[in-house]
């Protein structure tokens, strides 16, 4: 579907919304919820999300939202679906809106006992490798060298693979994406919703943030496509159908399998303030990581081609 | 037809939850409460009870999951204790300003450490604040009785707060007794289906709205004065909604309190859970020997019954609290409470606190008798 045909659908993110300018989740989430349709309840847990939705009783979401606690958004998802399949209503997404901090740190138990369970749920974290709202403090998500405000002197560890975890639960569909590519998104995300009844979903979406990696708020879009070029997040999708693992690359990531087509990461580093404070050894750890996500991408390509 | 069983106290609630027709119940193991959540998944997978289980990786999970199954419309149910409580504490606040009329089974027990499964209450007495309805029962009977009557308390559309049903650990949860079960179809009278009064998260049937939003501390005070008035509404409820089961099922545990042999007492032993059944025999035992004792349960702890104890209490010498807990560093927390009532209604009564049977220690009648002589 093209762009025009995308944005042509009814907007449920409507206007008056309080994220900030060039606010990677909006974009996300606009598409997301273009994708989703109005049979949808969004949980949502501690975010910028459950923020700029508006103040009560104000709601920019023209959904039914759920505003829930931190570690929470899973398990209340799962609830909620029981309760809708119990009385017969099939034909919702329930669905599980957060950042890094609320699902792939604080919410983590919650993702993997729902993914374990195989509830029929799709879950979309939007990564801006940061704890944003609260004021840019350190995720398992946030990748090495970068600054943030309880990593003064840069993030030494690398950034949690997420949705390789996610994939290792058995989940039926997971996807990775970009605010780069927001059609990518958008399909993504129908997809995911065509697979209603068949069990857990989740869509991992690297969401470049102007305040938190400190770059003009008119580059969140080029810093994603930057992020998937250089090869620092690869674009896939994968399903898992009777434990058999259909794993693909997504353009353009399928053509960056060779390093030497990738961009160099250096074009994604510089523009971005956040990692002004990164040494050598840095430097050599955000390579190690892209090499470690690279590699387990090789594995599953190499699986499903059996 | 209704049947006598000998049942535990686990099993007693599992059969409350049973004859409520619960939709969705959601659980996660943590002794001495497991019982429950084992017999209700082997009456879902039995076909007995027709209820979604979902078995939660954890209980902060069991409780988000039952939070967002009533939310959605369904009536639901968990159980827990101890640790398990105050690992789902954060949620078990949420329940109540997100006013879903879930029902929680506690089966109290120590927090640790040492590790300790037997008996105390300050599991469930640290969640005092936190906006939920508290029954504490005394026998296995109205360990059952308690379920059904709760998911009428808590669904009635003046109350539409969270309810917990406590029952000692061991002492009632692994004891076998005689329990009235009441017939399915008396219950189903007594405790129609639920229909969410206030909101539904159901597309199809509800317009799009936004919960738990940001809101401003102006309207945050309304919302949490809106839960104070639907906790004072609440106790006009339970006298009614008592009633009602009595006359259905002829069954009184007492409403928000109990009073055995008070009218004439002139010391007072005020007790909760098993210990007021303690109580009313240490009642009978000092009244062979001429004393003028009675025995007063909280039934309710939240709300407080400041009307009846006032009532029962005005005139009285002395008041002899018998708690299972201890507030450290100041006294015990019934006996605070009681204090603070008292004293609200400028009764100048002294009240004794006695904390026994920590931890599941034994309390004996005599330990009772000796602090009431030394008052009297």
């Amino acid at each position: 579907m093209s762009l025009r045909e995308i944005v042509s659908k009814p907007d449920l993110l409507l206007p008056g919304h309080s994220a900030c300018p060039g606010c990677p989740s909006a974009i996300a989430l606009r598409m997301a919820l273009k994708a989703l349709g109005e049979k949808t309840v969004l949980v949502i847990p501690a975010s910028c999300s459950s923020v700029y939705q508006g103040i009560y009783p104000g709601e920019s979401f023209n959904v039914i939202v759920y505003n829930v606690a931190f570690a929470s958004a899973a398990a209340v998802a799962s609830g909620i679906r029981r309760a809708l399949t119990k009385k017969g209503y099939t034909d919702v997404n329930v669905v599980v809106w957060g950042g890094d901090g609320g699902l792939v740190d604080i919410g983590m138990a919650t993702m993997s006992g729902a993914a374990e369970r195989g509830e029929d749920l799709i879950a979309i974290c939007y990564d801006n490798e940061a704890y944003m709202n609260t004021g840019i403090q350190r995720s398992g998500a946030t990748p090495p060298g970068a600054w943030t405000t309880t990593t003064w002197t840069g993030k030494t560890e690398i950034k949690k693979p997420m949705p390789f975890i996610m994939l290792e639960h058995g989940a039926r569909y997971v996807a990775t994406a970009s605010v780069g590519y927001p059609i990518d998104i958008y399909n993504k995300v129908k997809k995911a919703a065509s697979l209603r009844g068949e069990g857990f979903r989740y869509i991992h979406i690297l969401a470049p943030d102007p305040p938190g990696w400190r770059f003009d708020a008119s580059l969140t879009v080029e810093l994603g496509k930057l992020a998937v070029n250089t090869g620092f997040w690869p674009l896939w999708e994968a399903e898992v159908i009777n434990g058999k693992i259909k794993f693909r690359l997504n353009p353009p990531s399928n053509k960056l399998l060779d390093p030497s087509k990738r961009v160099p990461i250096e074009k994604f580093i510089e523009k971005q303030g956040r990692f002004r404070v990164a040494k050598e050894f840095h430097l050599r750890k955000l390579h190690q990581q892209m090499d470690f996500y690279w590699q387990l991408v090789k594995a599953y390509l190499s699986i499903s081609k059996d | 037809m209704s049947e006598v069983l000998a049942l535990t106290g686990n099993e007693a609630v599992a059969w409350g939850v049973r004859l409520s027709r619960v939709e969705v119940v959601a659980a996660y193991p943590i002794t001495p409460q497991t019982v429950i959540v084992e017999k209700l998944s082997e009456w879902v997978e039995g076909g007995e009870l027709d209820a979604e289980y979902i078995r939660v990786e954890s209980e902060h999970s069991a409780m988000s999951a039952v939070i967002g199954a009533s939310a959605a419309g369904a009536r639901a149910f968990t159980a827990t204790s101890s640790h398990g409580l105050f690992y789902m504490y954060e949620m078990v606040a949420f329940a109540a300003g997100a006013r879903v009329p879930v029902v929680m089974g506690v089966v109290n027990r120590f927090v640790g450490p040492p590790w300790n499964i037997w008996a105390d209450w300050m599991d469930a007495l640290a969640t005092r604040d936190l906006g939920w309805i508290q029954i504490w029962v005394s026998n296995n009977q109205e360990a059952l009785d308690s379920i059904i009557q709760a998911y009428r308390i808590a669904e009635d559309k003046h109350v539409l707060l969270p309810v917990m049903v406590m029952l000692e650990g061991f002492v009632l949860s692994h004891t076998s007794a005689p329990v009235r079960v009441p017939d399915q179809k008396d219950v189903d009278e007594f405790l129609p289906s639920y229909n969410p009064p206030h909101y539904v998260l159901n597309p199809e049937i509800s317009k799009t709205f936004g919960f738990g939003n940001i809101v401003w501390p102006w309207d945050t005070v309304h919302l949490r004065w809106d839960m104070h008035k639907a906790m004072l509404s609440a106790k006009g409820v339970i006298r009614r909604v008592v009633r009602e089961y009595e006359e259905r099922f002829g069954v009184n545990h007492g409403g928000l309190i109990k009073e055995y042999k008070v009218d004439d007492a002139e010391v007072v032993i005020v007790s909760m859970a098993s210990i007021a059944e303690t109580a009313e025999i240490v009642v009978d035992e000092l009244r062979k020997e001429g004393l003028k004792v009675g025995a007063l349960k909280i039934r309710f702890f939240r709300p407080f019954p400041t009307k009846e104890v006032i009532k029962a209490l005005k005139d009285k010498y002395r008041v002899v609290v018998v708690e299972r807990d201890i507030s450290l560093g100041h006294d015990g927390v019934l006996a605070m409470e009681l204090r603070s009532v008292l004293h609200r209604y400028d009764l100048q009564i002294p009240v004794y606190s006695i904390s026994l049977g920590l931890g599941g220690d034994e309390i004996l009648p005599r330990q009772i008798k000796k602090v009431v002589k030394e008052v009297m």
